[in-house]
């Protein structure tokens, strides 16, 4: 049986990993192949590395830091951030990633889903939709929650699946950050509309709200950033509490 | 010598990466027969349609080169479907190594395509050799070699498949041993050590 996945996410600029990274044994937390290596050391199933660089020669210390990183992991990783292009996508996979996810720029040009997954392989493209509940109904949204699309989640879902999307990365802006769990209904629904994985991302704060979500949620998969980051709760006790809870998960 | 198959078929950083982390000597990413030939050990990688990957194969005359080798081959991923009998990707014929047919998973009540990681059971199977079970692999694909007398190591995924098919100097896994942590790294070894 597959197992349900454990994925941190890794913020990176100019080549550095941000957010306050704390790790003793680490030398350096601000680097990205350093904290990456460690936390597949840990058990982590996939690393996710966003690129939140604003600038080109920002970009550019990305795609040399993906070679590294390819270098380096003997786990699977997605890069994402600002990818808009089918070059883009083109370039990461060069330089050793093993898959890309595309967010606003898929919502402002949906074909580019065609183009990448025709190119390289469904498995190589992640749709992220980041959705909030307005007046009852999820809408898909840009530029980190604020602006609102006129798409729907579970219609844009279904089409970036029919488009060659491999995976779906959701995550609620309406939850993200308040680490009060994940809304379970809404990955349920989603998760019954797909045939392609989904990956839960966003307002996990306890071991409890990544079990229910890869339970009564139906997720495949579970990506959290600052819980790992911070030491909340690291990778080895989580993935111990979800397999005493009967999950499957990879153990090491 | 290690000689890495250098065709159509996605990338192959991800495989000479993880060669160069277990120290695995000379590596040479080559289509030149004479490269195949002299290999001590050949790895043919494989991402995205089986049936391109053949028709590549076929068309640059590497398909023939291949057939011929005596030393251990391994096929990963799409690069073991290809070895195969047959595949419903593109309705065509594999180059025959492996008597298996190549099949779509039904997306009914599993998740396709079948993305993570998964056991594999395979007893004496010889790429598992010095692994305790849970051995885990990592998977991405949608096409699945069904169960046949070269079946070495299986994994369920609704139904059971071949993980790992060996016939004589060919081995061939569903997985990325090159991207499944150190478990994969042990199964790359076993391989260089056959």
């Amino acid at each position: 049986m597959v197992c349900k996945r454990i994925i941190p996410c890794l913020d990176v600029k100019d080549g550095r990993t941000v957010k306050g990274v704390r790790f003793e044994e680490l030398r350096d937390a601000g680097d990205a192949v350093e904290l990456g290596a460690r936390y597949a050391r840990e058990g982590a199933d996939e690393l996710v590395y966003l690129d939140i660089s604003a600038t080109r020669e920002g970009r550019n210390t990305f795609t040399r830091l993906v070679t590294e990183i390819s270098r380096r992991i003997d786990i699977p990783f997605t890069v994402g951030g600002g990818i808009a292009s089918l070059q883009d996508a083109a370039r990461l996979l060069e330089a050793g990633a093993d898959k890309v996810s595309i967010n606003s720029a898929a919502l402002r040009t949906p074909s580019l889903i065609d183009e990448i997954a025709g190119h390289f392989g469904n498995q190589f493209v992640v749709v992220a939709i980041d959705a909030r509940e307005v007046d009852g109904r999820w809408t898909a949204a840009t530029h980190g929650g604020s602006r609102l699309t006129g798409r729907g989640l579970f219609e844009w879902a279904r089409e970036a699946e029919k488009r060659g999307a491999g995976e779906i990365l959701f995550t609620s802006m309406d939850h993200d950050g308040t680490k009060a769990g994940y809304p379970c209904g809404t990955y349920r629904k989603l998760c019954g509309e797909l045939h392609i994985p989904v990956i839960a991302s966003g307002g996990a704060g306890t071991v409890d709200h990544i079990a229910d979500v890869l339970t009564e949620g139906g997720a495949d998969a579970a990506l959290a950033a600052s819980i790992f980051h911070y030491g909340e709760i690291t990778i080895p006790v989580l993935k111990q509490a979800l397999s005493e809870r009967g999950i499957a998960i990879r153990t090491i | 010598m290690i000689a890495v198959v250098d065709y159509e078929a996605g990338n192959v950083r991800s495989v000479l990466h993880a060669l160069e982390r277990i120290g695995a000597g000379e590596v040479r990413l080559s289509a030149d027969p004479e490269i195949l030939r002299s290999a001590d050990k050949v790895i043919l990688p494989g991402v995205g349609d089986a049936s391109v990957a053949l028709e590549s194969l076929r068309r640059s005359g590497l398909a023939e080169v291949l057939l011929s080798l005596t030393r251990p081959v391994l096929g990963i991923c799409v690069g073991m479907q290809v070895l195969c009998r047959h595949t419903e990707e593109g309705d065509v014929d594999g180059l025959g190594v492996f008597d298996a047919e190549v099949k779509r998973f039904i997306p009914d009540g599993i998740k396709v395509p079948h993305m993570g990681w998964n056991t594999v059971e395979g007893k004496g199977c010889a790429l598992l050799e010095g692994l305790t079970d849970p051995v885990f692999a990592y998977y991405v694909h949608s096409f699945y070699a069904e169960i046949s007398p070269d079946t070495a190591a299986v994994s369920v995924h609704g139904i059971p498949f071949s993980a790992i098919l060996q016939h004589g100097n060919f081995s061939g896994t569903q997985f990325h041993p090159e991207k499944s942590g150190p478990a994969g790294a042990k199964i790359l070894q076993n391989f260089l050590s056959l």
